[in-house]
């Protein structure tokens, strides 16, 4: 579900006209964490990790395929695959016009083939940008598709988490791309393929509890949200305030959840570790 | 008597009738047979009228009512030296999830269900049939052990969802629904999945990958609940009864989405009318679809199962 919309944005590009007269457009942002004011060119020079703090922002897709992918080695696969409105929401039409003109992307996930550190891997990258990251047909049916292209293409396979869940525009068929993207990545297992999953902020609902909980290695990026249900729901259903730092990404590495939890700067060179780790019979 | 709900009521009003008519004919020995045939005749059509014509919201209603057969009502109606096996292995045991099992129709099955109570009573043990991740854990387990002696698994889908608490998360609540969810897909043996009241959103889909999935007439079947979708969506949780329309959960929706494969007929009025003839129904289409499903090669079960999945959902062209 994807109740996590709603959760508090941690961080927010300030949007000079409507909050402070100083600060010009586009050029500072204010970390969620720390309240630290920052300028973008060093912020991204850090991987949009706070240069106070360590708060992690939030990543669009692409910025996380730049930080991921080596330097031009991305080719996207199913960059046209749109979404349909099945039952034809006007709502949900419109939050799509929206979320597409603001993140220039068809759908909440980006997925291709690349290399890091010269290996090379199909990745799957969530945006929560998009509608939060939500899972319906099209981001099912892309995630399915990136894990097939793993199969036949006998590659390792990276997806980087980031969902509020299970798209609830699209009802039923969002809940089965859960069965879908599980059946596919039961098969790359039976291939004998690795599969690297990366939990990042934030990874609930539908789409932890499907392909995001079955890679053979688990790493999550520090302070992620991650969980099943939304916190505000266990709130209104136990009628208590949940403890400091529930389900983030430490809390589940504590409980056994999680392999291990790497911070961005580190994310390429670990990905890149484990990938040569896999090499089976070559060099 | 099951309890009544609001739009049942001119039926309840007409029955109210009939039943006074009889002791007053009985009573003062005056015939009013003729009487009572128009009456019954007229309430047959009104039944006929209300329940031929129920909004997506009724549907809801009927699908959780307290009165409706459960796992375990069904259990005791259709299947015979069932014993029930308790616990994950792991923590402890969920009673929210039965599974154990016993003989259906001529077959040695394994049959899991979310197990929803009748009363607050039972519903407080059974936490409304809201399972822990060792419920589905004690499935997995069931299920496996099923496909090592080759046994076909029933599963019963009957629950408002998986339980949102703070131990639930903390002993993995998605670990738990995405392994389950894994295991059926690569179980090589038969599943039959029936959704016989509530089918709500992971906590029902973890027992939803079946070979063939069947829906009883008045179960409900969504991604989230109307109430959270109102709630969440239009910020306003009286707006249910539209959502209900909205989000397309009643069997018939979900056959013609393509994800149910079959529609199981219910009693006039609901499964909760009349129990024993719903489960009779119920056996009737199970027997039929497990005696198919038996002649398939597990390998290839588990194939088909995969084919069955890969096709669900609404894509644009690209």
């Amino acid at each position: 579900m994807v109740l996590d919309v709603f959760r508090k944005q941690k961080s927010i590009a300030v949007q000079p006209e409507l909050e402070s007269r100083e600060i010009p457009e586009g050029i500072w942002s204010k970390c969620g964490s720390c309240s630290e004011i920052l300028l973008n060119k060093d912020l991204d020079k850090n991987l949009k990790v706070c240069l106070k703090c360590g708060f992690h922002f939030r990543l669009t897709a692409h910025e996380r395929i730049k930080f991921t992918l080596d330097s031009k080695s991305f080719r996207e696969m199913d960059a046209d695959v749109l979404p349909v409105n099945p039952f034809k929401l006007t709502d949900y039409e419109n939050k799509l016009t929206v979320a597409r003109s603001k993140s220039s992307l068809n759908e909440a996930v980006v997925t291709g083939e690349g290399t890091i550190e010269g290996f090379p891997v199909v990745i799957a990258v969530m945006d929560a940008h998009f509608m939060m990251g939500s899972m319906g047909t099209v981001v099912g049916e892309k995630i399915t598709r990136a894990v097939e292209a793993a199969v036949s293409g006998e590659k390792p396979l990276i997806i980087f988490a980031a969902s509020g869940g299970a798209r609830m525009q699209e009802g039923i068929l969002s809940l089965m791309q859960l069965v879908k993207t599980v059946e596919a990545v039961a098969r790359l297992g039976d291939a004998g393929q690795l599969y690297i999953s990366v939990l990042t902020d934030p990874t609930t609902g539908g789409v932890s509890a499907s392909f995001a909980a079955l890679g053979d290695i688990i790493i999550a990026e520090p302070d992620a949200l991650i969980g099943f249900a939304g916190q505000r729901v266990i709130e209104q259903t136990i009628r208590q305030k949940l403890p400091e730092g529930f389900q983030s990404a430490e809390f589940f590495k504590q409980r056994g959840f999680i392999d291990s939890i790497v911070p961005r700067s580190e994310l390429k060179g670990t990905l890149a570790r484990l990938l040569e780790l896999h090499l089976q019979g070559v060099k | 008597m099951a309890a009544i709900l609001e739009f049942e009521k001119p039926i309840q009003e007409l029955e109210n009738k009939i039943s006074e008519l009889r002791s007053f004919s009985k009573e003062k020995g005056i015939d009013l047979s003729n009487e009572i045939s128009i009456l019954e005749k007229r309430a047959m059509e009104v039944r006929e009228s209300i329940y031929g014509n129920l909004s997506s919201w009724q549907n809801v209603l009927i699908a959780r009512h307290p009165e409706r057969p459960n796992t375990h009502d069904y259990i005791e109606y259709l299947f015979t030296d069932f014993l029930e096996m308790h616990g994950d292995r792991l923590y402890g045991d969920d009673p929210a999830v039965v599974g154990g099992i016993g003989r259906f129709n001529g077959h040695a099955v394994t049959l899991i269900g979310h197990l929803k109570g009748k009363d607050t009573k039972e519903n407080l043990v059974r936490n409304f049939g809201m399972a822990h991740p060792e419920g589905y854990r004690k499935a997995m387990r069931l299920m496996k052990q099923a496909e090592k002696f080759r046994r076909p698994v029933i599963c019963f889908i009957d629950t408002p969802g998986a339980y949102p608490g703070i131990g639930a998360e903390e002993r993995g609540q998605f670990e738990a629904i995405a392994k389950s969810i894994l295991t059926m897909a690569k179980l090589k043996t038969p599943i039959i999945t029936v959704v016989i009241g509530e089918g709500g959103s992971g906590g029902a889909l973890a027992f939803g990958v079946g070979d063939r999935i069947l829906m009883q007439e008045h179960a409900i079947y969504s991604v989230i609940s109307p109430e959270g979708y109102a709630s969440i969506l239009w910020k306003d949780s009286s707006r249910a009864r539209e959502a209900a329309d909205v989000i397309r959960l009643t069997a018939q929706a979900i056959l013609e989405l393509g994800v149910a494969d079959k529609i199981v007929p219910e009693p006039l009025g609901g499964a909760q009318r009349d129990p024993e003839a719903a489960a009779e129904l119920l056996g009737q289409c199970l027997a039929e679809t497990l005696d198919e499903l038996v002649e398939i090669e597990p390998e290839k079960l588990v194939l088909l199962r995969h084919d069955k999945f890969r096709v669900i959902g609404a894509l644009g062209a690209d």
